[in-house]
């Protein structure tokens, strides 16, 4: 289909985008590479009145290394994620993740902050930065403020920012420690029915489509820092958790994945 | 909106509403109907075009996202000399049977050899995930890339 009518503003900068946010409100929607919004729009589940455009804003893209932090500029697509010899050194497991978003394609044109800030529970990279312990940076009408990604995703397809906020940067710590991205499909393309995520060899276990938000497993990490054996770590991944159902699996099935996925993540990274 | 857009070479502005998609763009605006459009949902890969060199669903771009990029199609891909080693390559090895696929599964194809290096069949399998063929069982294709890249 083809989407709602719709304005268009172009931006240059975070500011701007900022300032357009909050002259727009809730009518406003930011497109940075539209991977995830556009699909949403041509389907009018998304129906914003107002586009601001801040794709080619500069100064928000860019990978650097710096001490023990790395920092990626949020408009970074996962191509250059995928393809960076510095992050592939600094923290392979997120170069990795990249690499297995959706298909070429949609890499050439996604961002890193977009794909965090749409907050979809079923995404790889959301919870990538959240096993790594990663912090986002948002620009606001008062200024900046740091999010730990911990606190960032609040629900489905929500997040921390606010309707006038913009994400800047995301900063997660240089991770070389053994790690490994298990995600499990049935379709070429596909969303991960389950995925679990492994870095810094057990000590950050993180959960794609177990519920309505990524989620850490903290009682795998417990279970790790408390001596036991990946598979008896693994066997409580799906503890208090309450996965959806959908068309390709149900909750408890999704359980069982995650118990097995984890397993397999926690022996990849050598936990 | 007034784009424009360079489109095989040539600079081509046409007044266009912001929800124009791409692909809408070429077909409607500029009458350039090889990049098919196949699915609602961004999964069929039919309508993939080069932006700025890399391959893009043209269904998934604002025509306004395009303004002042480069974008090359089908039409655009051939030279004065003939094919391109691409599309010579999927007629040699009859990597198509009805076609609908075709344009976006050469520019995909194009923009892949181009991305990543020593591509084997499973890498070829896999760069090509987000282009669907529901004829062929993708055997001829794969080949046809792998002759290509040689």
């Amino acid at each position: 289909m083809i989407p709602a009518a719709v304005d268009y503003l172009r931006v240059e900068s975070a500011e701007a985008a900022v300032a357009a946010l909050g002259e727009h409100g809730d009518e406003a929607k930011l497109l940075a590479g539209g991977q995830s919004l556009i699909p949403l729009m041509r389907l009018r589940l998304a129906t914003p009145t107002v586009l601001v455009d801040v794709g080619r804003a500069t100064g928000l893209s860019g990978i650097s290394v710096g001490g023990d932090t790395v920092s990626i500029g949020a408009l970074t697509t996962h191509s250059s994620l995928e393809h960076s010899a510095e992050l592939a050194a600094a923290c392979p497991l997120l170069a990795h993740v990249a690499s297995v978003v959706g298909d070429p394609a949609v890499r050439h044109r996604g961002t890193l902050g977009g794909s965090l800030a749409h907050a979809d529970p079923a995404s790889d990279l959301p919870a990538a930065v959240l096993a790594l312990g990663g912090t986002l940076v948002v620009s606001g009408p008062g200024g900046s403020r740091e999010i730990a990604a911990t606190d960032f995703f609040t629900g489905f397809l929500e997040s921390d920012l606010a309707a006038d906020e913009v994400l800047t940067e995301v900063r997660v710590p240089v991770s070389t420690g053994g790690w490994s991205y298990q995600k499990f499909n049935r379709r070429a393309q596909d969303w991960a029915i389950v995925g679990a995520m492994v870095a810094e060899g057990g000590a950050g276990v993180a959960l794609v489509n177990m519920a309505s938000t990524p989620i850490r497993a903290s009682s795998v990490e417990a279970a790790l820092a408390g001596g036991a054996s990946a598979a008896d770590a693994a066997a409580g991944a799906a503890d208090s958790t309450e996965p959806p159902t959908d068309n390709q699996a149900d909750g408890p099935y999704r359980q069982h994945l995650a118990r097995v996925l984890t397993r397999r993540a926690l022996e990849a990274a050598g936990a | 909106m007034e784009v424009s857009v360079t489109v095989n070479g040539t600079v081509r502005s046409a007044d266009v509403e912001p929800r124009t998609l791409l692909a809408h763009f070429l077909r409607d605006d500029l009458g350039l109907t090889g990049t098919n459009i196949g699915c609602d949902t961004s999964s069929c890969g039919a309508c993939t075009v080069l932006v700025d060199g890399r391959s893009a669903k043209s269904c998934t771009l604002l025509a306004v996202q395009a303004d002042g990029s480069d974008v090359t199609t089908i039409e655009g891909l051939a030279g004065d000399d003939g094919l391109h080693p691409m599309q010579q390559a999927f007629h040699e090895c009859h990597a198509l049977q009805c076609g609908y696929c075709t344009p976006g599964m050469v520019m995909a194809a194009v923009s892949l050899v181009d991305e990543y290096e020593d591509l084997d069949a499973a890498g070829v399998r896999e760069g090509l995930e987000g282009n669907l063929c529901r004829c062929t069982g993708y055997q001829n294709i794969v080949k046809a890339v792998l002759a290509a890249s040689e």
